[in-house]
């Protein structure tokens, strides 16, 4: 509650609800991040984490409720507002999703052509490219090709992407998922040293405890479609419902 | 009963799909005309779809030519119509076997290589990052493609029936004696308007059905890296079954009007 006093929500969603024919994933499932926060969102797989980030950015259609970004509602965002949406919400996909068929350098570049409003007509990108890349330690990659990167490194180089837009909002959906411990802790520091520099707000979907230990400000149970606990994760972990410990003690 | 629900299921299943693929295609003409043009991609996949195809459709095209004219001589010489061979291979390779052999030939090289790229895309989650960076990938995967087939398997096709003619007169030229400008001479005054046209106009058809359907199923592959085969494959079975359904159509329509 003092948070939202002090600081500017710049995700809003209530009631979101989200069905897949008869199977419902989202009921009724309500968010605000505020300016400058990580916030931690676990939950079971096939909870809807994913689907619910995917509804932020209009990837997956949503039935019901409403979601509002940097104060534009989705459903009434015309194609301008779609573009400062776009510009805006980063987003960091579990398996990277780095375009296999272009270097790293034109895997950066590729927002930037749609992006002008923000950073007008640019003639060459490669200063922003190399600061991209050098934000994640990867300058020297600039012209391999994903298949020759390793999975902690397309990892980078996605993010890497994300930021070249520089975005005041970062959506990561399971950002650790797939790696090893010690590759998992460096796209963390790396995460939260991006957030610090930018200071940008972000969700973050995870079933990495240590992940969520490390990032976040505040954390949401996401339960049976709805946010079934929030609070940081100190308030969560000290829970003694069973639901809650099921995530923190295994 | 069975039998009838599984035909049931099969006949719906056709429906459903053959409607998914008219509001597929509805999309890409709306798309099309629609800004921003996507120039630069549209040249790279004219250039790809061209340059992967060439030397299989001239060798393919070469060896038609070839056989056909081996085949047909001794038939031809029994006759006593030997001189009609030239006209004969012109007015068949330039009508019905140059076009629908190099689409035949495109459909399994283009279609089943748009289908795989862009199911691959669609699996992981490349589709999804191109949205979500504010590129409409419908526009900038789908309407290129269809574009890049329907604009470079007609060229295809000139360029297949040329290298099947060519091969038909070195049989001439070994075995009969033939002069190149004679065979050629030959094959020009044989054919007219009536057989150019239709078969020129045809393999504009044929080219948007390749890049449509392979689109088609990649953009809406699912299951998987599984998935991502059964989209080539279908690509592949379903623009072959589409290639003889347009040129059915086309040789009904041509017979109308010339």
């Amino acid at each position: 509650m003092a948070q939202s006093e002090s600081k500017k929500s710049v995700i809003s969603i209530r009631n979101l609800k989200k069905y897949f024919g008869q199977h419902m994933v989202l009921d009724g499932f309500d968010l605000d991040l505020y300016e400058g926060e990580s916030l931690v969102i676990m939950g079971k797989s096939g909870s809807g984490k994913s689907v619910m980030i995917k509804c932020l950015v209009g990837l997956v259609p949503h039935d019901n409720g409403t979601i509002n970004i940097m104060g534009r509602d989705l459903d009434l965002a015309d194609e301008n507002d779609m573009d400062y949406i776009r510009t805006e919400v980063g987003f960091l996909f579990q398996g990277s999703a780095l375009y296999d068929s272009m270097t790293v350098r034109e895997n950066l570049e590729f927002p930037l052509r749609r992006h002008t409003r923000k950073f007008g007509e640019i003639d060459d990108a490669t200063p922003l490219v190399l600061e991209a890349l050098r934000d994640v330690g990867l300058e020297d990659a600039i012209d391999l090709m994903p298949e020759e990167l390793s999975g902690g490194m397309k990892r980078r180089i996605a993010l890497a992407r994300t930021l070249i837009l520089k975005p005041a909002i970062i959506l990561y959906d399971e950002p650790t998922t797939g790696l090893d411990p010690i590759t998992s802790k460096e796209i963390v520091m790396l995460m939260k040293r991006i957030q610090e520099q930018y200071k940008t707000s972000s969700i973050i979907i995870t079933h990495d405890v240590d992940c969520a230990r490390y990032i976040a400000d505040r954390m949401i149970l996401l339960v049976d479609g709805i946010n079934y606990a929030e609070g940081t994760f100190a308030q969560l972990d000290a829970s003694t419902d069973p639901k809650i410990q099921a995530f923190f003690k295994t | 009963m069975i039998l009838f629900q599984s035909w049931r299921q099969n006949i719906s299943d056709f429906l459903e799909e053959t409607g998914e693929l008219a509001f597929f295609a509805g999309r890409f003409f709306r798309e099309v005309t629609r800004r921003p043009f996507e120039f630069k991609e549209l040249l790279r996949q004219c250039y790809n779809i061209g340059n992967r195809s060439l030397l299989l459709v001239a060798v393919t095209g070469f060896i038609i030519g070839l056989v056909f004219t081996l085949q047909s001589r001794p038939k031809m010489m029994e006759l006593g119509a030997e001189a009609w061979l030239p006209s004969m291979v012109g007015i068949s390779i330039v009508r019905e076997i140059g076009p629908i052999i190099t689409a035949l030939i495109c459909a399994g090289r283009i279609g089943s290589g748009i289908g795989a790229e862009i199911g691959s895309m669609r699996v992981t989650e490349q589709i999804d990052a191109m949205e979500v960076s504010g590129t409409n990938p419908f526009k900038y995967l789908v309407v290129t493609r269809i574009l890049a087939t329907t604009l470079m398997i007609p060229l295809l096709v000139v360029m297949s029936d040329f290298v099947a003619l060519m091969g038909s007169w070195l049989v001439e030229s070994i075995k009969g004696d033939v002069s190149f400008f004679y065979y050629f001479d030959e094959v020009f005054v044989s054919l007219d308007f009536a057989d150019l046209i239709p078969s020129t106009v045809k393999t504009f058809f044929f080219g948007f059905a390749i890049g449509l359907v392979g689109c088609f199923k990649g953009y809406n592959c699912k299951h998987g890296t599984a998935g991502v085969g059964v989209a080539a494959n279908s690509a592949v079975v379903e623009t072959s079954m589409v290639l003889f359904i347009i040129d059915f159509v086309s040789v009904l329509v041509s017979d109308l009007i010339f």
